[in-house]
């Protein structure tokens, strides 16, 4: 098994990820991770032309499957507060959070 | 009960219509018979070990919304007024979609307390046509899985064939319900073989539709371009039933296609003399994935008999079979997906932040980083938290094109593969191909489970049809040695679900199968 993510980059992805990780969480991620990488890398014995165009989903949208496009109108939701409600904490109407890291300019 | 229990769902529906069966009274026997064999419904915490001869199929059931949704049926009937196809007809929906005021978790711990606030539109368009949904069974966590012990709602569905074997997945609650007995149908979702996989698993028809058939309004997103709504069903008529009511366009989803929608029963009456169907020799080969090694060889026995014994009975139908088709980037639809459904599922879940709804930590903390940090650590479970991170290191700036780029791109060549066997004008001229569904029969519970890589190709031979939208269908044709359904599948042109449907039923039909309940 290749180690090509190795400690650093993988605490780098943790971060960008927004996780904080339990126990022994990290090295199974990290190991797993390794493991898909190796699988991934078979990838590599496929001639591709350089001109081969990517498929971003698999059945073309033709004109006559695709909706046209709907006119550009606000519509609002028949009950805001099953979504308001949802928030973990809300104070007069607002969604409540934390200090947002900042600089007083 | 059992005589009930044993009859269709479109028999159902038919009896109820005609008022010889009231809606209240299939509703009651159905959650009598969930009660005699579901044991408790998965919860956070729990105990995996629980009661390890139930199924576990449900997260929530909801017996009340379930009883007024049948005396509405029944108030509909004495009215004079027609209920629908679906009329009285029980069904269950994988906790993956939103259903108004109902608990819409995804399996995981940071969407266990979210209560959908609105209504999926296939669940919508069910209870249209007269079904009773009677409740969210459980999953994957939010599908990502082939096993269904990934949720964080334990314990986890368990296989009705053989308890201490897995049900499959991500749909496994879905197709264990529909196996048991509880209830005639299950909406589950399909993004690289989530339905056809249980289903063959667990002896039922699972039906992946195109994708753009069915709307994925409400429907929590894991692989945009991959996810597929569909049914899960004891015959191949009620899967296309069911297919008929949630199929077509739908405004609140852009990428539902406007195709028409064809008469799926009509279809299945249609004889199949004459249909060009076709065999691989790349499906007959599988990967091994064991201890992180990949080793390509021969299917087991017993499965390829099953393929060839109904490609046999096809060919006694009148249906040509056409041999050595090639499939050659078949191979290639696991490290493509290991790539592709990774960007796709680190960009749909960075939605999920403790701020708007779902799980925020309890602990204190010092800022908004800590709250995301914490409130996703201890939301997320392992596999969540696995692709998450895949995704952002094969999207990165610096390693995109080597993976993203080029996973995007053997895409292209696993489409033109299925564009090549199905053009009319070409080599193969083919209306199907008829494949293995699945590398192995149900595994026990705990056998592959963490092997992430192991896991993964589970879902080998299903995947080709999700990176290139056609539609597929599994089902169930016999049993191995140690009495586990096998199921076979067939693989379609873009929205002819109707002549695999049709396939399907003769299959089926041919078959000595005989169901769980």
């Amino acid at each position: 098994m290749s180690e090509e993510i190795g400690r650093t980059l993988f605490d780098h992805l943790v971060e960008l990820a927004a996780f904080e990780l339990g126990g022994d969480e990290a090295e199974y991620l990290r190991r797993e991770l390794n493991k898909q990488l190796d699988a991934i890398h078979e990838l590599e014995a496929v001639p591709l032309d350089a001109d081969t165009p990517i498929t971003s989903h698999g059945v073309p949208y033709t004109q006559e499957i695709s909706a046209p496009p709907r006119e550009d109108r606000w519509q609002p939701f028949p009950d805001t507060e099953k979504l308001m409600g949802q928030a973990p904490e809300t104070e007069d109407g607002y969604i409540v959070v934390p200090d947002i890291p900042h600089e007083e300019l | 009960m059992m005589e009930l229990l044993r009859m269709e769902a479109h028999e159902i529906a038919a009896a109820v219509r005609a008022g010889k069966l009231s809606a209240r009274e299939v509703l009651e026997a159905t959650l009598e018979h969930i009660a005699s064999v579901d044991g408790i419904p998965g919860s956070i915490g729990d105990d995996p070990e629980a009661e390890p001869d139930k199924i576990h199929a449900f997260i929530t059931l909801t017996a009340e919304r379930a009883r007024a949704q049948a005396d509405a049926v029944d108030a509909k009937i004495v009215a004079g007024e027609d209920p629908g196809p679906l009329a009285g007809v029980p069904f269950t929906v994988k906790d993956i979609f939103v259903v108004e005021g109902t608990p819409s978790t995804a399996g995981s711990r940071i969407l266990a307390n979210y209560i959908g606030p609105y209504t999926a539109t296939p669940v919508e368009r069910m209870e249209a046509a007269g079904g009773v949904m009677l409740g969210k069974v459980n999953l994957d966590e939010f599908t990502f899985g082939s096993s269904s012990e990934s949720s964080a709602f334990k314990p986890t569905p368990r296989n009705p064939w053989d308890t201490s074997r897995v049900p499959g997945g991500s749909s496994g609650g879905s197709a264990a319900a529909v196996a048991a007995g509880e209830g005639w149908l299950s909406l589950g979702t399909d993004t690289a073989g989530s339905i056809r996989q249980p289903a063959a698993f667990c002896g039922v028809v699972g039906l992946k539709p195109t994708y753009g058939r069915v709307s994925r309004y409400g429907l929590i997103a894991f692989g945009s371009s991959l996810d597929t709504p569909g049914p899960i069903a004891r015959s191949v008529r009620d899967a296309a039933l069911m297919l008929h009511v949630i199929a077509g366009r739908d405004p609140h989803d852009a990428t539902s296609a406007a195709a028409p929608v064809p008469e799926y029963l009509a279809a299945l009456e249609k004889d199949v003399r004459g249909l060009r169907v076709g065999l691989s020799p790349d499906y007959f080969r599988i990967v091994r994935a064991e201890g992180g090694e990949l080793v390509e060889e021969p299917l087991p026995a017993e499965i390829k008999q099953a393929v060839l014994d109904t490609a046999e009975r096809l060919a006694n139908m009148g249906v040509e079979i056409v041999e050595d088709v090639p499939m050659p980037h078949n191979r290639y639809g696991i490290p493509a997906y290991f790539v592709i459904a990774r960007v796709e599922a680190a960009s749909n879940l960075h939605r999920y932040d403790g701020v708007k709804y779902g799980y925020r930590t309890p602990d204190r903390v010092a800022d908004m980083r800590e709250m995301y940090r914490k409130s996703r650590g201890q939301g997320f479970g392992l596999q969540p938290k696995l692709r998450i991170l895949m995704g952002m290191y094969v999207s990165a700036a610096q390693y995109s094109e080597r993976y993203y780029q080029r996973a995007l791109q053997v895409r292209t060549l696993i489409r033109r593969d299925f564009e090549a066997v199905f053009d009319p004008e070409g080599k193969y001229r083919l209306d199907a191909l008829l494949t293995p569904t699945t590398p192995t029969a149900a595994f026990p519970m705990g056998a592959v489970y963490g092997d992430s890589v192991l896991m993964q190709y589970a879902d080998q031979l299903t995947v080709a049809a999700n990176h290139a939208g056609v539609p597929g269908i599994s089902v169930p044709v016999t049993t191995d040695a140690d009495g586990l359904p096998l199921g076979v599948q067939l693989l379609g042109r873009d929205f002819d679900e109707a002549t695999l449907l049709r396939l399907a039923r003769a299959v089926e039909e041919g078959a000595a199968f005989t169901a769980k309940v």
